[in-house]
């Protein structure tokens, strides 16, 4: 049977998903549900409630004979409505797409690329489809990075890591019950992820946020990472900004974004335990 | 008022500028070179453009004169002994360039800088070596204040070309253009990464197909003005436009169009062309007295007439009925394809027309995508871009260009506009101009959203110069006043910004 996965958007140029220029391929689905998520409608699978079907302002979605939502990507203006529209965390105008249907997009980008990121949702959801993907960018001379969130089990099954080139990594808290109100899963994993991926050579960086006004977590949160990966890979220290996060989380979380200077001070405690490799954006 | 006093009376013309537009008046009053009537009927309709070359052409439009000349010889005219260092070189160098005419009356190629500099750069310290070449560029800036005058560098990577990268990025003026001859397998990454940095900061240099330029010129191309592609020592005579929405009004369908409407209007601007080629040679000076032909650094036999055409994306839209830009020329197959058809044809019908001189070309034209000037609107874009407010996703862009550019060896190119994460990732963009180079893009531009200096249609202005125009003070740069035009009329400031979150429309 051939295989298919759930993709949100193809971004064909991307100059934020890892190095140089690259296709960023988001896959729909999380396991997490972070607060100060950016797009939480890729957290959820669609359940074809039709909310969105009846509030799209030029008839794009509509039910199928099956009674599953379905988008007409031709109609569609791009307006976001459904997105705003649907209660559950997800989005109508999903592709389920082939190995084959996706390497077809990376072909057409190839000549203008270092490689691709599978980013999301959380890609490795969908750990088959990757390494059938992995293995096809290959042959095109291009390279392959996993965006992830940590939760996958590298170490039970690397097979992934032999078809790729490295991990990006969030570390999102290392604090256990800031951890839990802030992503509501268990932090057991990344962590033994960041040490794991470090030990095989595949973590190219790891990603902390910084909030406003949590400096006891966010200096934990640094310094715990810093040890652990001094100069070995890109720490990218990244300035919470409330665009896209949802409204009752932005009263939580703020709503306004970090201030430079505040997070300048992580990267330069960063730094000053050894990783070197440590920036803001 | 009368049309001279009117030019006296502008508060926004320096000097200089009041000087040009009442010579070009003057020229204005002069009917000895006389064309058919269907020509003046086209040009009425403005179907057929002259780009305000003058009625009496008394030298060539564009002048590439070899500057290695110069440094070999001297010059007996201007007095020069060959220079014997730095200071003597730049020194040379600004003298002659006082003396090379063009369409505006200033040098439109200043060299390849980096060549001709090296050897003396090298003997130099390198502190002092910037300091001269500092006033060298301000001199430029300040005396030869028109941004149509460019210069290249590269391939090669050399101290000179990193010291005029650096002083460009330090001084940000918009003068001189300035272009990267680039070819992957000659030009080190780590120099062609610096001249990205350096055209974020300040929209230039742009990177020119290298490879392409050499196998249809040689290896002795200038790349001047905007972006014209021409010969060392040689340049161009005339450079006319069509303006083919207005031409495509005439169609009552894309066929008749092709079959019919074109053919004319084709035939009508090479019979302009050759009628200034002739006059050009024939009746004025500049071939049998000027010192640039006289002393060598110019050869007639290497000069071109340039066909030039605007306004492809809407001459197609307007023959397939198509209103929505959004829905039209390189974002529709069909009129995208219809394009590519009435390029095939001109391009044909150019090339099988015998052109007077042009020697080294085999006695043929070759085609021109004209960057549009300030009274051009909305109504035609520039050569065969997309238009403004249309623009797709840069990779679908780029698409779209690769078709276009190889019909224009005497210039076309396209500008892309980044957002500011970009400067914190320039890396992110080398790969796009190696990409669309090697697919067959002549010529890339780019500017960071930010910039104060900023690329218009090809040429550069500083944003804050249109500033001073508009509040009615006069700008030094003779070219600000085209960037308020076409930015006020063309919206040319306000092409899509390139972001990471852009995705392919034509795929939905």
């Amino acid at each position: 049977m051939t295989l298919l996965a759930p993709v949100n958007k193809i971004i064909p140029f991307s100059n934020v998903d890892g190095p140089s220029n690259r296709t960023a391929i988001f896959f729909q689905g999380c396991c997490f549900n972070c607060l100060f998520c950016h797009n939480p409608e890729t957290i959820n699978m669609c359940i074809s409630c039709g909310d969105c079907v009846k509030t799209c302002p030029v008839q794009a979605l509509s039910f199928n004979e099956q009674g599953k939502v379905v988008w007409d990507s031709n109609k569609c203006v791009q307006c976001d409505t459904c997105i705003k529209t649907c209660q559950h965390n997800s989005s109508p105008k999903i592709k389920w797409m082939s190995v084959d249907e996706v390497v077809q997009e990376v072909k057409r980008t190839a000549p203008y690329i270092e490689g691709i990121t599978t980013s999301g949702g959380e890609c490795t959801l969908w750990n088959d489809f990757l390494i059938e993907l992995y293995k096809e960018v290959k042959l095109l001379g291009k390279t392959c990075l996993i965006d992830s969130n940590g939760s996958f089990d590298f170490e039970k099954d690397p097979r992934i890591l032999e078809v790729s080139d490295g991990v990006m990594l969030d570390v999102k808290a290392v604090g256990e019950k800031w951890n839990n109100y802030l992503i509501g899963y268990d932090r057991t994993m990344i962590l033994k992820n960041l040490e794991y991926l470090l030990k095989v050579d595949k973590l190219y960086e790891v990603r902390t946020i910084i909030f406003p006004n949590r400096d006891k977590e966010n200096e934990k949160t640094v310094r715990y990472v810093s040890n652990i990966i001094k100069d070995k890979c890109f720490y990218k220290i990244i300035r919470y900004r409330p665009f896209g996060v949802r409204e009752e989380y932005q009263e939580a979380l703020g709503d306004f974004t970090t201030d430079e200077d505040y997070a300048q001070k992580y990267v330069e405690l960063a730094h000053s335990l050894g990783a070197t490799k440590a920036y803001i954006i | 008022m009368s049309e001279a006093l009117n030019i006296i009376k502008d508060k926004t013309l320096t000097y200089r500028q009041e000087l040009i537009a009442l010579a070009r008046l003057g020229e204005s009053t002069d009917d000895s070179l006389r064309y058919s009537d269907e020509y003046y009927q086209a040009k009425a309709k403005g179907a057929l453009c002259d780009l305000n070359e003058g009625v009496m052409p008394y030298r060539p439009r564009y002048i590439c004169p070899d500057y290695k000349v110069l440094f070999e010889k001297g010059s007996a005219f201007l007095e020069l002994d060959p220079p014997k260092d730095l200071l003597e070189a730049v020194n040379a160098l600004e003298i002659m360039y006082a003396h090379v005419p063009s369409i505006t009356t200033y040098p439109v190629y200043l060299g390849d800088l980096d060549k001709l500099l090296e050897p003396f750069v090298l003997k130099e310290d390198r502190a002092y070596a910037k300091k001269i070449l500092r006033l060298f560029l301000l001199h430029i800036d300040k005396v030869l204040t028109d941004s149509f005058v460019h210069a290249d560098i590269g391939p090669e990577d050399s101290v000179t070309a990193r010291i005029l990268l650096e002083l460009t990025e330090e001084m940000q003026l918009a003068v001189p253009n300035l272009t990267l001859r680039y070819d992957p397998e000659i030009t080190s990454d780590d120099f062609a990464m610096a001249c990205v940095k350096c055209m974020l900061k300040t929209s230039k240099p742009s990177f020119a197909n290298h490879k392409m330029f050499v196998e249809e010129w040689g290896p002795d191309y200038a790349i001047a003005s905007c972006y014209n592609g021409l010969k060392i020592a040689g340049g161009g005579f005339t450079l006319p436009r069509m303006r083919l929405y207005e031409c495509s009004l005439d169609a009552t369908s894309p066929e008749d169009f092709v079959n019919n409407v074109l053919p004319k209007y084709v035939d009508l601007q090479l019979e302009y062309m050759d009628k200034r080629v002739k006059f050009i040679v024939e009746e004025s000076t500049f071939f049998t007295d000027n010192f640039l032909s006289t002393e060598g650094f110019v050869k007639q036999e290497n000069f071109i007439g340039m066909f030039g055409l605007v306004g492809l994306a809407e001459c197609c839209n307007h023959l397939l009925g198509i209103e929505d830009k959004k829905k039209g020329f390189g974002l529709n197959k069909e009129a995208t394809e219809l394009g590519i058809k009435i390029m095939d044809a001109i391009e044909k019908q150019v090339s099988e027309h015998v052109a007077p001189y042009c020697d080294a070309f085999g006695h043929r034209y070759k085609l021109h995508a004209q960057v549009g000037i300030n009274t051009d609107g909305m109504d035609d874009s520039p050569g065969t871009r997309i238009p403004i407010f249309a623009e797709p996703s840069i990779l679908e862009q780029l698409e779209v260009n690769e078709k276009f550019h190889k019909y224009f060896p005497t210039g076309t190119g396209d500008i892309f506009k980044f957002e500011e994460t970009y400067e914190k990732t320039p890396e992110a963009i080398l790969p796009i101009i190696k990409g669309s180079l090697a697919n067959g893009l002549r010529y890339f531009s780019g500017y960071l959203e930010n910039c104060d200096v900023v690329r218009v249609t090809g040429y550069l202005v500083k944003k804050s110069e249109i500033e001073k125009l508009r509040q009615n003070k006069q700008s030094l740069n003779n070219v600000t006043v085209f960037g308020q035009g076409a930015q006020d009329g063309g919206h040319a400031l306000d092409r899509r910004v390139q972001k990471a979150d852009d995705i392919i429309s034509s795929s939905k």
